[in-house]
């Protein structure tokens, strides 16, 4: 139901997010999606990559800030709408999404978010019938 | 207990009497000096203007800058031929500065330098060994002397060679060390290296450190590795050099000799006294020195006066560990503040690591402070990281009186720094 996100706390400084990629290059790591938000305190820049372990460590023997979480992943038919109907059924259980990005993977449209109630989300996507997603289900995709 | 019981459990209403006379002897003998005569002239004081201890308010502080003016010996109180010793600093910062001693001046810094070793414990039958430099530098022939007049072997190892120090405290059976923390710090790691465990290996049991800005954290974490009880000591070579103030066993403030000098505490900026237990600038007289006495001379170290009695009986005041230099300070929108202050609420937050910067700038004539911390462990957690930033903000303002710009920076984002560490940039532009 989760897939592992990578967050870098990255500073608003040219050159930062080169560096990161890069060492993704060096270690053989692929992206799979990101997403950078900066608000005038921080800049957060979350990842989801093959090997999210070893990518962790890499960027921790660089001495770069990250942190490893589960976000919730679900899969979608590629068509108009779905997304919609996707967070209609979180929002209208009265849930909070923290934030939310998507993308398109092998056919499917993907939906990652972070909610403020983990428990009632799975709830929800149980009930719902939502078709969520895995590390190695996303990694098949790709 | 004691080793100068009278002197050192004197009354408050005792140690003022004994201030006053010998504030008295010192006036007068800084009649002898040019410096002294003429500072006295152009502010029209006679010494009968001065009749009690309350008017020494009314002489004009002594600087450093007084000091570099009238190099070498300008402030001579005695005939050179009575003058037995000169300490001079380095210089670094411009001309250097003398210092002057007679006999008695060398025997009265012994006594009470000697007076701070008792106090912490240390004996004849103790070895004392000294990692400060010898030579210009007053930690070595300071402590040297006081230790020897005491009674304790003691040995000059001076400073550096980390694994010569080592093979003397367990050769000699050095009991007792003075060493700077970080250099205490060093040759707990060179110890570690050699296989030597202080506990098993040496009879080492006291520790002095000062001269170093250090937290008690840091100091319990020294006492931990070598095994040893660690006293702050305080002292500068205007003031002769070691034994200016020192801890007692309580481990709780230094205690400042107010037999050997009249303690202030003032506002660096506007000069005027500062209320109890507030922090402000040391300005010390000394009242027991012959050569060279020093009336009001600003320290420039920033300290409070720690409030109520200390249970080891002296009433002899005690000093707060020194909280940066007043040049440090920074006046923003009209308030003073050091950056110690902004340290201090900041150091408290677990979530913090050590690095800080303090930026100041100006926007259409408004002072802006920003505050960027190192974030030690990051979570993604945009409320919890809202929330810190919230609550950093909230203290500083009630420490400063005035709201910053927080910013949370990443682990190695703040630019490097290489020897001492710049805490402030003031990148405000002068509107005139």
């Amino acid at each position: 139901m989760t897939v592992h996100q990578i967050s870098i706390f990255v500073e608003n400084k040219s050159g930062t997010l080169l560096h990161v990629l890069d060492l993704f290059k060096e270690s053989g790591i692929q992206l799979i999606a990101s997403t950078i938000s900066d608000t005038v305190e921080y800049g957060i820049y979350r990842v989801i990559c093959s090997e999210p372990k070893r990518a962790y460590e890499v960027l921790k023997a660089a001495g770069i800030s990250a942190s490893v979480s589960e976000v919730f992943a679900i899969t979608l038919d590629n068509s108009p709408g779905r997304a919609a109907d996707a967070v209609r059924f979180i929002t209208g259980a009265g849930i909070g999404i923290s934030y939310l990005y998507s993308f398109l993977l092998g056919g499917k449209g993907i939906l990652v978010f972070r909610t403020d109630d983990v428990e009632r989300t799975k709830e929800v996507i149980r009930a719902q019938g939502l078709s969520s997603i895995d590390d190695e289900g996303l990694m098949a995709l790709a | 207990m004691y080793l100068h019981e009278k002197l050192e459990t004197l009354t408050r209403s005792e140690i003022e009497a004994l201030q006053w006379e010998r504030l008295q002897r010192t006036l007068e003998r800084c009649m002898n000096s040019p410096f002294y005569r003429k500072r006295f002239a152009d502010a029209h004081l006679t010494l009968a203007d001065i009749r009690s201890l309350d008017d020494l308010q009314k002489i004009p502080f002594t600087t450093k800058q007084d000091l570099r003016d009238n190099y070498p010996f300008g402030l001579a109180a005695v005939p050179m031929s009575e003058v037995v010793r000169l300490h001079s600093s380095s210089g670094t910062t411009g001309t250097p500065t003398v210092i002057l001693h007679t006999q008695k001046d060398l025997d009265e810094w012994a006594n009470a330098v000697a007076r701070c070793l008792y106090m912490v414990g240390l004996r004849r039958g103790d070895v004392f060994q000294n990692s400060s430099g010898y030579g210009m530098f007053t930690g070595g022939l300071g402590f040297q002397y006081g230790a020897e007049r005491l009674g304790m072997l003691t040995v000059p190892a001076a400073a550096g060679n980390t694994k010569r120090q080592i093979k003397f405290i367990r050769d000699f059976g050095t009991t007792a060390l003075h060493a700077i923390p970080s250099y205490a710090s060093r040759i707990h790691e060179v110890m570690e290296e050699m296989g030597v465990d202080p506990r098993r290996d040496t009879k080492l049991r006291t520790l002095i450190i000062g001269a170093e800005p250090h937290s008690e954290e840091q100091r319990r974490k020294i006492e931990q590795m070598l095994g040893v009880k660690a006293y702050n000591s305080f002292g500068m070579s205007e003031m002769c050099g070691p034994g200016v103030a020192f801890e007692c066993t309580e481990q709780n403030g230094m205690h400042i000799w107010e037999d050997y000098y009249i303690v202030e505490i003032v506002d660096p900026v506007t000069l005027e006294p500062v209320p109890d237990g507030e922090v402000g600038e040391l300005v010390l007289t000394t009242i027991n020195r012959e050569a060279m006495p020093l009336l009001r001379y600003r320290t420039r170290d920033l300290t409070r006066f720690l409030p109520g009695e200390c249970p080891c009986g002296r009433h002899h005041r005690r000093l707060d560990r020194m909280k940066g230099r007043s040049d440090d300070m920074m006046i923003l929108k009209g308030v003073n503040i050091f950056p110690i202050q902004i340290e201090t609420v900041l150091m408290q937050f677990e979530e913090l690591g050590t690095d800080y910067l303090i930026t100041l700038t100006n926007e259409e004539a408004n002072d802006l402070m920003t505050v960027e911390v190192e974030l030690k462990d990051f979570s993604d957690d945009y409320a919890r990281l809202q929330a810190l930033t919230k609550e950093i903000t909230r203290q500083l303002k009630d420490e400063i009186l005035l709201t910053p710009l927080v910013k949370l920076v990443p682990k190695g984002a703040l630019p490097k720094q290489e020897g001492k560490a710049v805490r402030v940039r003031d990148l405000r532009k002068t509107l005139i």
